[in-house]
């Protein structure tokens, strides 16, 4: 895999893979995300983003719907090609 | 200690205490319904409006008095549930605490195991939905799990209640023997773990019994406010001072808490669990390509709105009709016949007022059965969900988001449900203003007056004018919700995390029992008052004589007519929507004893159709939909809100929506000619 980048996770292409890096809510905000899987170091996956609405993401085999404004604040670090990153799931 | 000696006099009496727990979405109260069947008792947490259930487990000379805890993710002070769910475990000690977590995503569902094992509590895994699990080739290994976590772990397929015997085996051997079993715990990741043992060392010995100095101290880098509060009465001044600079030091210790808790998750699953090859796609991402999809999604859930209206409508509005004319009508004429030297005014009391009312309760059962077997059939499939997801944007629109969806939905059973579940919303204003809204949602109890009485009125235009009148309301509420948010809302943002769990076949029997639990709290609640009102309603027409005209109520009713005659109601109609205000279904009562004689000959739906005019009908229709909200409802609302600001604001703003409605469509029908 080539050079990654840190983006915020609103901004990961659907159909992406990506590592969370790290999140920067608040404490409340954290600790639910935590308490739904999403922590440094996880593995999760853009089901679906549209630019607009919330996202559906796949992290720990859970689908969760997250709003943008969650979404901003989790900082994930994704493979700098993700037009085809060896990825069957198309954007929907 | 309470606790210890509570304990000890359960023991004597040869009963476990257990506490269910488990995440959302796992299947927790089948499972607690095969384990208690008919002997639950439902009530609330003292002091919240939290839904709590408890049943008895009794078999082979094994009793286990079995407490279900509000499904939560975790266990920290930011939500009630978590919150009651922890305070349980804290304080009244269970002998054993039963862990549903779902074989298909088990990673996310041992964080609440690891925050458990933390409390040092005796527990047991339940491993549920392996059939779901398998269907999606994750392959779990409960011994080797078993192995790995130091505690039971048992397989279970609840649905098709397998694996029930031995989750009851498991919890009795851990209760009797809990020191066989010690898990090891979650360590914090990092550099915060040296920040953890200097935290012990300030506070461990401090924490006073039933609290765990560990457990206070991992709570305390969590930066959990509640702990935080106890810790500070437990210390001295001096003593906090260091513990305060060292949190505040460490506020970001969160991260690698819960990264720890991860790590382990991980060391435990590690040789149990294999999972399928990546990039296949599941069913339920083929599913959710349409029905999480924003246009199709949206599509398809006003299409499964559309059906259950349409049964409603097909099945229960007939069914309604021919309860009351066959059974009702007939069993009112009984008395009269029956104790022909009886008083009148006696017969009139158990024809018209008791049975009257009885009639009325057993009239709504056909609409509240099609109602939550739709919604219990919707959860089950785990579809319900989805429809937050997908409303999320609609819902922007009028100034609320996804998560208000599934309140609003509610509503259509009952408002009251529906202001208690404004609870999933975090954010203060964003649950005020879903509140506020609530009751513009058609409840059953309405809709029971609408199928009973459109009908008699519109033959075969019913469906539509029916339709037309819930339309309204929603209309009502999204404009009311834009206007509101734009004004008195306005500046806030609203967390947005949904789990959206697999798709499954539905099972019958989870189903049934959500439609009985249901309609039998419905239909408890309601039936007292409908009958206290009907008597109430039959002792205001009768006394004190000697007709109608001039009784108490009508004397009320023409103080009123000013205002029905801009409705085209007659004092009759005005007394029926009045008596609305204590459950919305009165109406229907109250009409039934203020038409009695004749509705005792016809059926009340055809009485009502020769007295009224089709323009004054669809205003009573109108103004019934849009009235204020039952008594019911604005207690649940100044329960929830603590204030009686906003039932009085919600009251006031629909009064006048309802008064100018109804004045509106009656001068229209009257203008269309239908007023005579």
């Amino acid at each position: 895999m080539s050079a990654a980048r840190l983006i915020a996770l609103d901004r990961a292409t659907p159909g992406s893979r990506a590592i969370v890096r790290t999140l920067t809510g608040g404490i409340g905000l954290v600790s639910r995300l935590a308490a739904m899987g999403i922590v440094s170091g996880a593995p999760i996956q853009v089901l679906q983003n549209r630019g607009r609405g919330p996202l559906l993401v796949l992290v720990r085999d859970t689908r969760l719907a997250l709003g943008r404004g969650e979404a901003r604040r989790i900082v994930v670090e994704a493979p700098r090609d993700t037009s085809n990153g060896g990825d069957v799931r198309q954007a929907w | 200690m309470a606790a210890t000696s509570g304990r000890r006099g359960r023991r004597r009496s040869g009963e476990w205490l257990v506490a269910l727990a488990g995440q959302p979405n796992v299947g927790k109260s089948t499972i607690f319904n095969l384990l208690t069947g008919l002997s639950q008792h439902v009530g609330n947490w003292p002091g919240k409006t939290v839904e709590r259930r408890e049943g008895l487990f009794a078999q082979n000379g094994i009793r286990l008095r079995i407490v279900d805890l509000p499904g939560t993710y975790a266990l920290t002070a930011h939500s009630v549930q978590e919150r009651i769910a922890r305070d349980f475990i804290i304080h009244e000690r269970p002998d054993v605490v039963v862990v549903v977590a779902d074989a298909a995503s088990l990673e996310r569902n041992l964080y609440l195991v690891a925050e458990l094992v933390t409390l040092r509590v005796p527990l047991v895994l339940a491993l549920n939905m392996m059939d779901v699990a398998h269907a999606h080739d994750v392959q779990v290994e409960p011994r080797v799990l078993e192995a790995a976590l130091g505690v039971p772990v048992v397989p279970l397929v609840a649905t098709r209640n397998e694996g029930i015997a031995e989750l009851v085996a498991a919890a009795t051997r851990v209760a009797r023997e809990p020191a066989g079993f010690r898990p090891p715990l979650p360590e914090v990741a990092g550099p915060h773990g040296a920040v953890l043992a200097r935290l012990r060392a300030l506070v461990g010995q401090h924490a006073p019994p039933p609290y765990d100095g560990d457990w206070v101290s991992v709570k305390l880098l969590e930066g959990d406010p509640d702990v935080i509060e106890k810790a500070k009465t437990w210390l001295d001044d001096a003593s906090w001072q260091p513990v305060h600079a060292l949190l505040a030091q460490h506020d970001d210790a969160l991260l690698d808490i819960a990264a720890g808790r991860y790590d382990w998750i991980g060391r435990m699953v590690r040789a149990a669990i294999r999972r399928p090859r990546l990039g296949q796609v599941s069913l339920t991402d083929r599913i959710d390509r349409v029905a999480a999809h924003p246009l199709w999604g949206l599509l398809l859930l006003l299409g499964a709105f559309a059906i259950v209206f349409w049964i409603t409508f097909l099945v229960a509005s007939p069914v309604q009709q021919w309860l009351d004319t066959a059974v009702v009508a007939r069993v009112r004429r009984w008395p009269s016949a029956a104790f022909p030297l009886w008083p009148p005014w006696v017969v009139g009391l158990i024809s018209d007022g008791l049975l009257g009312g009885g009639g009325i309760v057993l009239t709504f059962l056909p609409v509240l059965i099609v109602f939550f077997t739709a919604l219990g059939l919707f959860e089950d499939t785990g579809y319900l969900v989805r429809t937050g997801f997908v409303m999320d944007g609609c819902m922007h629109l009028i100034g609320l988001h996804g998560k208000s969806f599934l309140p609003l939905c509610l509503g259509f059973g009952c408002n009251v449900p529906a202001v208690l579940a404004t609870r999933v919303i975090e954010a203060p204003s964003g649950r005020m203003l879903t509140i506020l809204l609530a009751p513009l949602v058609p409840c059953s109890g309405r809709l029971t007056v609408l199928a009973f009485v459109a009908p008699a009125f519109f033959g075969e235009w019913a469906l539509l004018v029916s339709c037309g009148l819930v339309a309204m309301n929603l209309l009502a509420l999204a404009l009311l919700g834009t206007v509101l948010s734009r004004t008195m809302f306005r500046e806030r943002h609203m967390a947005f995390i949904l789990e959206l769990p697999l798709y499954h076949v539905p099972n019958p029997r989870t189903i049934a029992a959500f439609v009985w639990r249901n309609v039998v709290a419905f239909l408890r609640n309601a039936s007292s008052v409908i009958l206290l009102v009907s008597v109430v309603v039959w002792a205001g027409v009768t006394f004190p004589g000697p007709d109608v005209g001039s009784s108490y109520l009508a004397r009320a009713g023409q103080w009123l007519a000013p205002v029905g005659a801009l409705m085209g109601f007659d004092w009759r109609l005005l007394v029926a929507l009045v008596s609305s205000f204590v459950a919305k279904e009165n109406a229907i009562a109250t009409l039934g004893v203020l038409y009695a004689e004749r509705g005792a000959e016809v059926g009340l739906a055809a009485a009502l159709a020769e007295r009224i005019s089709p323009a004054s009908a669809v205003a009573f229709l109108t103004v019934m939909m849009l009235f204020v909200p039952c008594v019911a409802t604005v207690a649940a609302m100044h329960q929830e809100t603590r204030s009686w600001r906003w039932p009085l604001l919600s009251a006031a703003v629909l009064l006048v929506l309802a008064l100018g409605g109804g004045t509106l469509v009656y001068q229209a029908g009257r203008w269309l000619g239908t007023g005579s």
